[in-house]
């Protein structure tokens, strides 16, 4: 693929492989397990920020209900993964055994109904891709088809987030209500909890990540990124030269939903359990924040900035937890009034240029030059 | 039915509804600030809420200071207290948007991000200075109790008393708005600033004081607010999703829509929250309006404008 000059230019090939570089030989070797599986849980929220840099950076569809879709996705590999761990064996002590410990709480005798497919993980898989896509297919359906848009597509979006977590919430035999679905064990009969799993898990996690990334560019670069982007900067001028602005909103929210339902059945298995608390309107917007720190437009930049944000909250947030929330809306603000091109834009206009001159006067130092700078954009990251 | 008299029955509906009138005075406050903000000026305002509880620490606040200092005019410190309030907020809002908001007006979704920013900075000044606990103001006695309106139904007072706050300031702010001189320039300028600037009309003023009075209304909403519920720092995010949505709802220019949206709501919310768990009566009432909102986008009242 990398013979289509269209697909990847050269900076293009470059900065996948330096993230490359940092994510599969720099961070494993130099962080112990427990910070690698840190890394991991940081890196579910890239899948997040690249659907995002799809649908609001090149569609100009600001969703604050990503989380919804991260927690579809989530939700969907839990329950597999749930029923996996309440084999009639484990649960012998229950009064019903073989359904979940919650249910079991809440005076539920029978496995309902919608959880019964999830016992095969075939079907697991399917659904995480597709119960998402299904679920946005009918929300971006319903709102473009109505050229509704902007704030109001935002706004929206955030009242389903506020529907779903009250929803997870209330019904707290189904889904296990404020807690989520814990006590997360086995896949396939293979122990998640150990450490050698979670290396095997991040680099698998590593994989379907430059997997989408891959999509994402192909997206980017195909005819119809170049519409998007039309389209964000002028809606009617494309609606009058005859495509349907609709269907192209639709197929970039979609694409975004499958990227963040990825992001969150990752997430379950990184982490071992799945809550209302990372599906509600606060990690929505915080999602939007990594990408729009990370720089809108370029999909690079939300990987990047989703690892420097998150690792600035852990670390913030460990030694000053009381500066962390002030240093976090600081952060917005700067991000949105000065640089609103993000760490991307910044390293566009200050360090490229500087590069671009450099590799004009020594052109057998440009590969170099490239990876040392995006290593250095990564370093707090270690 | 259900072991309940008529009469019982129909206590428990006059007292449902009025309970439903509570919240709708509670959603018209908070809706109203916003509907300056964002129906008139376009601004996704995310620190809305905290405005809001801005408005209940000063009147905690003042309630504390009468409570020490003047003892003997406590009966009447929540009149002091909401003008405190909203001068707090106004000025706050206006600081905003001299440093903030002007910079944002031509990308309303960065307004978005970035006052979400705002309310969490401010979120933590409250925790930092009050405390993350929750706070109570103490209310007069005169608040205090109900009214026995018949031998099975009962009004709380305090209740009575926000919706008739709630009924004086709309008045006010339709007033201010549709037919003072500042008024007719806020809306001259929302609809076309060009033209309103050409004429003479100082926007940048206008657009500061507009910002600042619909955050100082947020903050009487929170005053306001104190009289029914307590205070946390955190508190305004839980309202700021249902205020949005009562705008929206209401179609984001109108004024009346707002009102009657936020009726609405609290009714349909209210009403069945008596027959359901209050979180299915939350989930089943956003869901209506979400779909309505997709059948009709423009919200219930809709300003007809040439684009």
């Amino acid at each position: 693929m990398m013979d289509n000059p269209r697909f990847l230019n050269r900076t293009e090939a470059l900065g996948i492989l330096a993230l490359v570089v940092l994510l599969v030989v720099i961070l494993p070797l130099s962080l112990d397990v427990f910070r690698l599986n840190l890394v991991a849980k940081y890196l579910t929220y890239a899948f997040v920020g690249i659907g995002l840099v799809l649908c609001w950076g090149f569609g100009g569809i600001l969703s604050l209900g990503q989380g919804v879709f991260f927690g579809l996705g989530g939700y969907c590999m839990a329950m597999y993964l749930k029923l996996e761990a309440s084999s009639v064996a484990n649960t012998r002590i229950q009064s019903t055994p073989g359904i979940p410990d919650f249910m079991d709480w809440n005076q539920i005798t029978q496995l309902p109904t919608f959880w019964q497919p999830f016992h095969s993980l075939t079907f697991t898989i399917l659904a995480i891709l597709i119960v998402p896509a299904l679920f946005a297919f009918l929300i971006g359906t319903a709102m473009f088809k109505r050229r509704v848009g902007g704030v109001y597509f935002a706004i929206i979006t955030q009242a389903v987030v506020a529907i779903l977590t009250i929803l997870i919430v209330g019904q707290q035999g189904y889904t296990g209500g404020i807690n989520g679905i814990t006590d997360l064990r086995t896949l396939k009969g293979w122990d998640i909890r150990p450490d050698h799993a979670k290396v095997v898990l991040y680099f698998f996690e590593v994989a379907c990540l430059f997997g989408c990334i891959f999509l994402a560019q192909f997206v980017r670069h195909s005819k119809l990124g170049r519409i998007l982007v039309a389209m964000r900067d002028k809606e009617d001028r494309v609606r009058f030269s005859g495509y349907s602005v609709a269907n192209f909103k639709i197929f970039a929210f979609t694409l975004a939903a499958m990227f963040a339902a990825i992001g969150g059945a990752m997430f379950t298995l990184e982490v071992g359990f799945m809550s209302p608390s990372f599906v509600g309107i606060v990690p929505s917007i915080e999602m939007v924040i990594y990408t729009a720190v990370g720089g809108r437009m370029s999909i690079f930049g939300a990987v990047y900035g989703t690892l420097l944000v998150n690792f600035a909250k852990t670390s913030l947030s460990e030694t000053f937890p009381q500066l962390w929330l002030f240093g976090l809306g600081a952060l917005f603000i700067a991000v949105v009034l000065a640089f609103p091109n993000g760490l991307a834009g910044i390293w566009r206009d200050h360090v490229q240029s500087r590069i671009d001159q450099l590799m004009a006067s020594r052109k057998s130092k440009s590969g170099a030059g490239w990876t040392d700078g995006s290593v250095a954009d990564g370093a707090p990251a270690e | 039915m259900f072991g309940y008299s008529i009469g019982d029955l129909g206590a428990i509906f006059a007292m449902q509804g009025f309970a439903g009138l509570i919240l709708f005075s509670v959603y018209v406050l908070m809706a109203l600030g916003l509907a300056i903000i964002f129906g008139q000026m376009g601004v996704i305002n995310m620190a809305h809420g905290e405005f809001m509880i801005l408005g209940a620490y000063v009147t905690w606040l003042t309630s504390n200071a009468f409570q020490q200092f003047l003892p003997s005019l406590f009966s009447g410190y929540f009149f002091i207290a909401m003008i405190l309030a909203f001068i707090a907020s106004g000025s706050l809002g206006m600081l905003v948007e001299w440093a903030l908001i002007r910079h944002l007006y031509k990308r309303p979704l960065d307004t978005l991000l970035a006052t979400w920013g705002l309310s969490l900075m401010l979120q933590q000044a409250y925790r930092s200075v009050f405390g993350a606990r929750e706070v109570g103001v103490e209310l007069p006695e005169w608040m205090m109790g109900s009214w026995q309106a018949t031998d099975t139904i009962q009004i709380p007072i305090n209740g009575m008393f926000v919706m008739a706050l709630t009924f004086l300031i709309t008045i006010v702010v339709a007033y201010v708005l549709f037919w003072s001189r500042w008024g007719k320039q806020v809306r001259a300028v929302v609809q076309n600033r060009v033209m309103a600037g050409a004429v003479g009309i100082n926007t940048e003023k206008v657009d500061c004081y507009t910002f600042g009075l619909g955050c100082g209304i947020a903050g009487i909403a929170g005053s306001a607010f104190t009289m029914i519920g307590s205070t946390s720092p955190t508190a305004g995010q839980l309202y700021i999703v249902d205020t949005f949505l009562v705008v929206v709802f209401g179609g984001a220019a109108s004024l009346l829509g707002t009102i009657a949206s936020a009726f609405t709501i609290s009714q349909a919310q209210s009403t069945m929250e008596f027959f359901m768990s209050g979180s299915m009566a939350k989930v089943l009432t956003l869901l209506a309006i979400v779909a309505i909102l997709m059948i009709r986008p423009q919200g219930l009242f809709a300003l007809k404008v040439r684009k």
